[in-house]
């Protein structure tokens, strides 16, 4: 079962790399774009018997290791084929 | 006294703090590797600053997991000092032994520079030998130095005389200009509640000879011989 899990930065946080990135874009002319957020991606490939079960265990995952809760939120889509 | 230097994989200023305290400072220094489970009684103990694991994930974010660092955990709960240099303070924030995380450098550049930081604090382990206000020169490295933290945590900070160190000019004013990467309040180190884990973004460790060009870091090495040799902050272990 594969798990999908997003980590962002916290509205409140300052993100000086999308800051950048929306700069970039600026100068390639996507005036239109006016805000830029970067964050993380992962996929848990994961032995479960449910898709609760994997949903549980990515959050376990992510809240221990794969996002800082300082400055970090997570969210957590899981595929059941 | 025996100073314990932390080798992650990835470490690259472990043996300048080895040097700085068994070739500069004169006493026992020893590398402990991560995967290793002993200090080997060690009186202070070191995370030195460097790219552990290659800063993969988030700057500390695997090393806290190393087998060592229920040690070291065990060591500051005892009450024995621990210092963070660098990637070792972005350790300790990330094991939760200080508070606060580190951002992106707000200018997007890799700092790499001789700075000004000011000392707030002299009843720490690591400026016990310093004068209040003194102002040190010594370098910083590290594109991810950007000290972050809710504001009532900076509060709380602030309040209990935790911020140790804030970037500042030659003369000591703490201004925006000195401040090489957005850190909240100028903050280049803090420390814990019982004030015996220390951490912080610019290396004392080298800066401790002249012929390097400033031997203004190794005061944090003399304060901590100087507070273990007055009975203060030794670890029950």
């Amino acid at each position: 079962m594969r798990a999908r899990v997003f980590v962002t930065l916290k509205p409140s946080v300052f993100d000086p790399q999308g800051t950048t990135v929306a700069e970039a874009l600026h100068t390639l002319g996507y005036s239109s774009v006016k805000n830029v957020r970067q964050g993380k991606y992962f996929e848990l490939d994961i032995d479960a018997g449910s898709a609760d079960e994997a949903k549980r265990l990515a959050g376990e995952a992510a809240g221990k290791l794969l996002a800082n809760p300082v400055i970090e939120s997570y969210r957590i889509e899981v595929d059941s084929q | 006294m025996k100073f314990a230097v932390v080798v992650f994989p990835g470490s690259n200023c472990d043996h300048d703090a080895y040097y700085a305290a068994q070739h500069v400072l004169g006493q026992d220094a020893e590398l402990i590797w991560h995967k290793d489970t002993s200090l080997k009684g060690a009186d202070v103990v070191v995370l030195p600053g460097g790219f552990a694991h290659g800063d993969y994930l988030r700057t500390g974010a695997i090393a806290r997991f190393s087998p060592i660092m229920q040690e070291v955990q065990r060591f500051a709960a005892g009450g024995g000092p621990v210092l963070g240099i660098c990637n070792g303070f972005q350790v300790l924030l990330e094991a939760g032994m200080l508070p606060g995380a580190m951002l992106r450098n707000t200018v997007l550049q890799f700092r790499c520079e001789h700075v000004y930081v000011r000392v707030e604090q002299t009843d720490t382990p690591f400026t016990a030998a310093c004068a209040p206000g003194q102002v040190l020169r010594i370098p910083i490295a590290h594109g991810e130095g950007n000290y972050y933290a809710e504001p009532d945590v900076v509060d709380r900070l602030e309040h209990n005389r935790q911020v140790i160190f804030r970037y500042a000019t030659v003369s000591g004013d703490v201004t925006p200009a000195a401040n090489p990467n957005g850190s909240l309040n100028n903050i280049a180190g803090i420390c814990n509640e019982t004030r015996n884990v220390v951490g912080l973004m610019p290396h004392p460790e080298r800066a401790c000879e002249l012929a390097v060009g400033s031997a203004d870091g190794l005061v944090l090495f003399e304060s901590v011989l100087k507070a273990l040799s007055h009975g203060a902050f030794a670890s029950a272990r």
